[in-house]
């Protein structure tokens, strides 16, 4: 099956574009941007039609510098919208996004007027058409993610600097601004690499959903980046083969179904930060301090009796006491802390320990 | 007369594109004013998953039960996404990016899997088609009344009735939530906007589609909100800009042959433009006139503390000259010579000779600004 020459095309198209928009994503994400991708994305269609009509063709080169230019204008026009008027940022996102787009319909319906017989499959960028990609394409989509990657690398301590302290960063004389330029302006190269695999509609997913996923297996910038990357060009690969068993499976929604499933893995499973991993350390928590309870309690009773590990716990011991309690009372058994004598509850010896360490412990950090 | 109307392709395409705006701008100001425009886009592209899910059950394209699919699917979106954000793993732009493309996505691919028996493709649910609204009419009091223009005008009824009935505990919960809590003055009142939205978003659906919605409902409340400070006049420019997109949206499009949805929410930027550059009070040409202002007036008040500050002494002869503005304060001679018209203009300075002399206005100005307050 990977012997097939398109499913080849779609297959390194899907890995480029996992590995761009993973690892420009996540600093997209971490710096709060995440909706530029989106707006971005939406920017991207007018500047392919500029491209077509420029070039008169279909060409992927003429369509992407068109796109980028376009992304470029549109980021701008949100700078300009955000610091000259009162809008705020999500309205200035939203304002830009549909405007755009608007003109980018206008353009496509203007370019099917011109009769032009090379006009077909522009369509195909609203959602993306990733069987019609060709070699040459590929090429030119690796150029431009091999110098993302580049740049990033190149600018990594810079790029982490101004993701989490841009401050500071200003104040150790970094040129900020310009480095934010360049970081929006490589989110348009993630999208204009995106267009003919996932479309402009869809690809906002693709900038934000493998950035989320990376950031709940790791705190670290290190690890998160090519952890996002993989997310990336796994659900790429997937959605692309999955594409490829019936009719009507096309590989953009399929790519975002792909990597929205990563994203809900993620949120429930990573370690420490995983919503079923923080549930489970949660009843962990729960019962450990039901059994200390437990635990001290008998310890002060048999203090108050005067006899060291004598329990009064009969009632514990009773069927018709409450069923919580006697779990616990069966848990501390089994570590064997307490013990039955004559009806009674008892603390064993290691319980008797156990219980004077954890007064002593709280009664030290209360002082 | 009014069968002539409704005959007319034209003016139902521009009545139906403005009632699309003005249903839009009515629930769509509430949620520019509280920052919640990107969940406005997030709700009108998920909403094609509710279509496509209510189609497939029903098999029913509109009326009723659309609606309310939609209203769900618009529920859905809020839910997913407040989730997400109160998991406190994602924050909230990530959240809505997260949660529309995943729905956006499934109701794409369902459409293409049914696409030979479903009449919206892919093309549609985007862009909508309202050249064609006079197409699909339907049989009133003996009226041909197209679809469209009853759904939309049912929607903006429904939009204006709300706004209308609920004004005070929207504008409250807009403007000060806490306040609105507080009294217990419907705080979720917001909420029903954002339900009204989806609604409106699948009436206009035929008409614009999904994604030229957002025009509708983000750029036309935000251009009224350039343009003026209250409430109510807000919701008023936004009609008007409705109308007038609407209008010059359908003109330049029979012009040059272009989309008509299209070009009508091209026409809402236009004019978010223009609100932009030339707004009365927060526009750019409006802000550069105000610096300018501010300039002159800062001038003027140094020239007036200068002379002031000279007048009477030895170096008066020295100081108190139109030359001493250039060498001692800096000025360009441009900015001095303005600033020394503009002070002859207003009577606060007068020239004897070489001499610039403070009258009793510009004494009683410098001394002013030195010791406000004090006489």
């Amino acid at each position: 099956m990977l012997g097939d020459y398109t499913l080849q095309n779609v297959v390194m198209g899907a890995l480029l574009l996992g590995a761009i928009s993973g690892v420009l994503g996540s600093f997209a994400m971490l710096r709060r941007q995440s909706l530029l991708g989106d707006t971005l994305s939406h920017a991207a269609l007018p500047g392919v039609c500029l491209g077509f009509i420029m070039a008169g063709s279909r060409e992927m080169g003429s369509l992407m510098a068109g796109a980028l230019g376009t992304g470029a204008v549109a980021a701008l026009m949100v700078v300009l919208l955000t610091r000259y008027s009162r809008l705020k940022t999500d309205a200035a996102l939203g304002i830009v996004l549909s405007t755009s787009f608007a003109l980018g319909v206008v353009l496509l319906t203007f370019i099917q007027g011109m009769n032009n017989a090379a006009q077909g499959g522009l369509n195909a960028f609203l959602f993306g058409q990733a069987a019609a990609t060709l070699r040459s394409d590929l090429l030119l989509m690796a150029g431009i993610t091999a110098l993302a990657l580049i740049l990033v690398l190149g600018l990594w301590k810079e790029f982490k600097l101004i993701c989490f302290d841009p401050g500071f960063a200003r104040a150790q004389g970094l040129p900020v601004l310009l480095l934010e330029v360049v970081l929006t302006v490589m989110i348009a190269l993630a999208v204009v690499v995106g267009l003919q695999m996932v479309g402009v509609v869809l690809m906002a997913a693709m900038v934000i959903a493998p950035a989320v996923a990376a950031r709940q297996w790791s705190p670290r910038l290190e690890v998160m980046v090519p952890l996002a990357a993989l997310f990336g060009m796994a659900a790429g690969v997937s959605g692309a083969l999955i594409s490829t068993l019936g009719r009507g499976l096309a590989t953009g929604p399929l790519i975002i179904i792909c990597v929205s499933g990563f994203v809900l893995v993620s949120l429930l499973l990573a370690p420490r930060r995983g919503l079923l991993w923080e549930a489970a350390f949660r009843l962990r928590q729960r019962r450990r301090l039901r059994q200390q309870q437990l635990l001290t309690r008998l310890y002060r009773q048999a203090s108050w009796h005067g006899e060291p590990r004598r329990g009064s716990g009969r009632k514990l011991a009773d069927d018709d006491c409450d069923p919580r309690t006697r779990r616990v009372v069966r848990q501390l058994e089994q570590r064997g802390l307490v013990g039955c004598h004559d009806r009674h509850w008892m603390l064993t010896a290691e319980g008797h320990e156990a219980a004077a360490r954890i007064l002593a412990q709280l009664e030290g950090r209360a002082t | 007369m009014l069968a002539a109307l409704l005959d007319n392709p034209g003016v139902m395409i521009v009545t139906v594109g403005a009632l699309v705006g003005i249903a839009a701008t009515l629930v769509g100001t509430f949620l520019v004013l509280r920052g919640t425009s990107m969940l406005a886009d997030a709700i009108s592209h998920s909403i094609v998953f509710g279509i496509v899910i209510v189609w497939l059950l029903t098999h029913q394209q509109s009326g009723p039960l659309q609606l309310i699919g939609a209203a769900l699917t618009g529920l859905l979106t809020v839910v997913l996404t407040e989730l997400l954000i109160n998991s406190k793993r994602v924050r909230q732009d990530a959240a809505i990016g997260l949660v529309f493309p995943l729905l956006f996505s499934i109701g794409v691919l369902l459409l293409n899997l049914h696409a030979g028996n479903i009449h919206v493709d892919t093309h549609t649910v985007l862009l909508g088609e309202i050249g064609f609204v006079w197409l699909d009419t339907v049989s009133l009091g003996g009226y041909e009344v197209p679809r469209a223009l009853l759904s939309m005008g049912a929607m903006t009824l429904l939009n204006a009735l709300f706004v209308g009935l609920l004004f005070k505990e929207l504008k409250l919960a807009t403007f000060d939530a806490a306040l609105a809590r507080a009294l217990g003055l419907a705080p979720g009142v917001l909420f029903h906007a954002l339900l009204l939205t989806s609604g409106t978003a699948v009436a206009a659906f035929d008409a614009v589609g999904a994604i030229l919605f957002v025009a509708f409902v983000i750029v036309i409340p935000a251009t009224a909100y350039l343009l003026t400070d209250r409430l109510t006049l807000m919701l008023a420019i936004g009609v008007a800009v409705s109308i007038g997109a609407s209008l010059a949206g359908y003109g330049l499009a029979i012009l040059w042959d272009v989309s008509i949805g299209s070009m009508m929410a091209v026409m809402t930027g236009v004019c978010l433009l223009l609100a932009f550059l030339f707004g009365p009070r927060h526009g750019l040409v409006a802000q550069a006139h105000e610096r300018r202002r501010q300039r002159r007036l800062n001038e003027s008040r140094t020239l007036a503390v200068h002379l002031y500050n000279h007048e009477g002494t030895p170096e008066q002869g020295e100081e108190n000259v139109a030359r001493a503005l250039r060498e001692h304060l800096l000025w360009p001679s441009e900015r001095a010579q303005q600033a020394i018209l503009k002070g002859l203009d207003e009577g606060y300075i007068e020239r004897h000779g070489e001499l610039l002399q403070l009258t009793a206005t510009g004494r009683a100005m410098a001394r002013e600004i030195l010791a406000p307050g004090r006489e």
